[in-house]
């Protein structure tokens, strides 16, 4: 199984570094899409048996992270008619230094812990942990507040591969009330972003600093 | 039973979204609350509450706080009603909804026995009460929800992360992996201690983030500031709450794997940070619904301090939640009476509140005593057995510098609050922009009152429900 699904975290790993250099907004929620098409792959791979329910979460996974919320973003940033430059707080070359030096902690992380018989050799942990530090670069280093909620999104697919390691343990209903609860989430988000376009005429969440103290 | 708790607010939600008059929907959510705790007391009645095959458990630290919040919730519930009549503007619709959705999820919370099922419930708790900050549609409160849902949203994700390190810590173990409660406590002997340590930290600061412990506090004087009187209530009295219990459940795994210890370190490091910084931002604070957030990061401060001294203070800090959430019931439904009274929350505008709407000045002046740890009321109570707790096992310091931050808070609340409740109202006394009324007040002094029940008198049922959650998080 390790034989197909490592190369594919490893492709998920690519991924992270193209959204971290990306300099158009359209570029990083590609990015975004197309882990979510690989994830959606690795989780039915990753489930023990072939069976019916690894099927439709690798569907749904596949329709919500790859499909579905970039569509939304899409054409939220087609509405809202802002700039398609992402720019970022930190410029794009250090944010790629920073990725990768969260990427090289993560596998260092990963041999310092003690690994499950199951996971030894896997790229599993180190590629979920290096994930999740990516979406919190994206998060805390670009303005808009599109990119954001991709850091958001970016974030959660490096805990949805922890979640991998444990499918035996998750039960079907969980799975489906995580992804569940994460398209509400960006919906909901959605709105909001479309809120702030119409009330400050722009994405640039440095102008939501009113409140203070 | 553990499954009707849930469907009954959630079924009257649906009801409350369908209903076409806004009157009617705002008598629903009252009717709502009144059937809940008649519900709630029969469950609690009920010795073994449980449901779906051990995914829902009421055990003894949730049904305090299923409890509470219900009796919580039916103060708000009867307030709705004479709130919004005095909103002209708003959607209604969703607001009634959201309150009932919110009270269907909080009870889902304390009943929630798996965690990936608890994190499903404290997550969609953020989503439903996004809404509820957004109700007056004005570009700071845009702000605040902003920031709301995206620090809860990586807190919790970050939660997320901490339940499937604790999965993967029974994993290695050669168990077979189980995020059911019961299971984690029957495999925490065997789990890896990295993987425990990593998980619970995630955890804490996930889960930490939630309840608003500094430095993951960020959102909070924004919400809490932007909010409506109820959705300060429900979030500062309720859903803080569901996620501290969130964290108290992590922590019983800690203790049935023998990694107490390790545990309450983090914590009374983050109890002592956050009332540290409740302190410093309160004293300058001008916006006294602001100050009421930090007040509440004081008391999620004091909660996890209470828990990281162990011990005898558990009871002190089950009391303690309880005395917080009805005293944090009266701070926000009388300060927004005062805010709606003078049109505004900031101490610039707004003066001699004790003249201009009586009844709200007195009750937020009790409210203000109340939680500062004044006797007679109940956090007095409880904060004197945390500190005793932390005398008599020898934490001098620790006892000592929590003493020190209460006088700071003290004095911090006090300057800001007593400006805004003394001197002569501007412009004029006679002009009152919403006046109190039966339904805005009455359920304010309902709470007061329970607030001075529990710490003169705490009735047998009630004490009873909280030793036996104290036992259990004493490990013994």
């Amino acid at each position: 199984m390790a034989v197909i699904v490592d190369p594919l975290l490893i492709v998920v790993l690519l991924l992270n570094f193209y959204v971290l250099g990306a300099s158009r907004m359209k570029s990083i929620i590609n990015g975004s899409a197309a882990q979510g098409v690989v994830l959606g792959a690795i989780a039915l791979l990753a489930h023990d048996e072939f069976g019916f329910q690894a099927l439709l979460i690798a569907l749904v996974t596949i329709t919500l992270k790859g499909i579905g919320i970039p569509w939304m973003l899409g054409r939220a940033l087609r509405d809202v008619g802002i700039r398609r430059e992402v720019e970022p707080f930190i410029g794009l070359i250090p944010s790629l230094l920073v990725g990768a030096l969260g990427t090289g902690l993560a596998i260092l992380f990963a041999h310092a812990m003690p690994l499950a018989k199951q996971s030894v050799g896997s790229l599993l942990v180190p590629t979920s942990l290096s994930t999740v530090l990516t979406g919190f670069i994206l998060l805390t280093s670009r303005r808009k507040a599109i990119s954001q909620v991709v850091g958001y999104l970016i974030l959660e697919n490096g805990v949805f591969i922890m979640g991998l390691t444990l499918v035996s343990a998750m039960p079907f209903l969980v799975e489906m009330g995580v992804l569940l609860d994460l398209l509400v989430g960006i919906f909901v988000m959605g709105i909001i972003v479309n809120h702030i376009q119409r009330e400050y005429a722009s994405l640039d969440t440095t102008r939501l600093s009113q409140l203070k103290g | 039973m553990a499954l009707i708790l849930i469907i009954v607010p959630l079924c009257l939600a649906i009801t409350a979204f369908l209903v076409p008059w806004d009157r009617a929907r705002a008598w629903i959510v009252t009717f709502g609350g009144i059937v809940q705790l008649g519900l709630v007391a029969v469950a609690l009645a009920t010795p073994d509450v449980h449901g779906l095959n051990g995914w829902l458990v009421l055990d003894p630290v949730g049904r305090v706080v299923l409890g509470f919040t219900t009796v919580l919730f039916v103060a708000c519930s009867f307030y709705v009603p004479g709130y919004l009549a005095q909103r002209p503007t708003g959607n209604k619709r969703i607001f009634c909804a959201c309150v009932l959705a919110v009270l269907s999820i909080l009870t889902l919370i304390t009943e929630a026995y798996h965690l990936g099922l608890m994190w499903v419930a404290i997550e969609a708790s953020t989503l439903a009460t996004a809404p509820l900050l957004y109700f007056n549609r004005t570009p700071r409160s845009l702000e605040a929800v902003w920031k709301y849902l995206l620090i809860g949203s990586v807190g919790i994700a970050l939660a997320l992360l901490g339940c499937f390190f604790l999965g993967y810590a029974s994993l290695y173990a050669g168990r077979a992996p189980s995020l059911l409660i019961i299971d984690l406590l029957h495999n925490a002997p065997y789990m890896s201690r990295s993987w425990l340590h990593a998980a619970f930290i995630l955890l804490l600061v996930g889960y930490g983030t939630k309840m608003g412990l500094a430095p993951m506090h960020t959102w909070k004087p924004d919400a809490y500031g932007e909010a409506p009187g109820v959705a300060g209530t429900l979030l500062a009295g309720g859903l803080t709450s569901g996620a501290f219990l969130a964290i108290l459940r992590i922590y019983r795994v800690c203790i049935a794997a023998g990694e107490g210890n390790f545990a309450r370190r983090p914590m009374i490091v983050l109890g002592l940070f956050s009332m540290l910084v409740a302190g410093l931002f309160m004293a300058k604070q001008k916006d006294f619904k602001r100050m009421l957030a930090y007040s509440s990061v004081e008391h999620m401060g004091i909660l996890v301090l209470g828990i990281g001294i162990g011990g005898a203070a558990a009871f002190g800090t089950i009391l303690h939640l309880m005395n917080n959430g009805f005293t944090k019931g009266v701070l926000f439904l009388s300060a927004g009476n005062i805010h709606r009274a003078f049109g505004s929350k900031s101490t610039d505008d707004v003066r001699g509140a004790l003249k201009k709407v009586p009844y709200s000045g007195a009750l937020l002046l009790a409210g203000f005593f109340a939680i500062t740890g004044t006797p007679p009321f109940g956090p007095f109570l409880s904060e004197f057995t945390i500190f005793n707790a932390a005398i008599g096992s020898g934490q001098y310091l620790i006892g000592g510098l929590f003493l020190l931050m209460l006088v700071v808070v003290f004095v911090g609340m006090g300057a800001t609050l007593l400006s805004v409740l003394q001197g002569e109202p501007s412009p004029s006394p006679a002009k009152v922009l919403a006046p109190e009324r039966i339904l805005t007040v009455v359920p304010v002094i309902g709470l007061l009152a329970i607030v001075l029940m529990l710490g003169i008198y705490i009735p047998t049922p009630v004490e009873t429900l909280l030793r036996a959650a104290a036992l259990s998080l004493e490990g013994r």
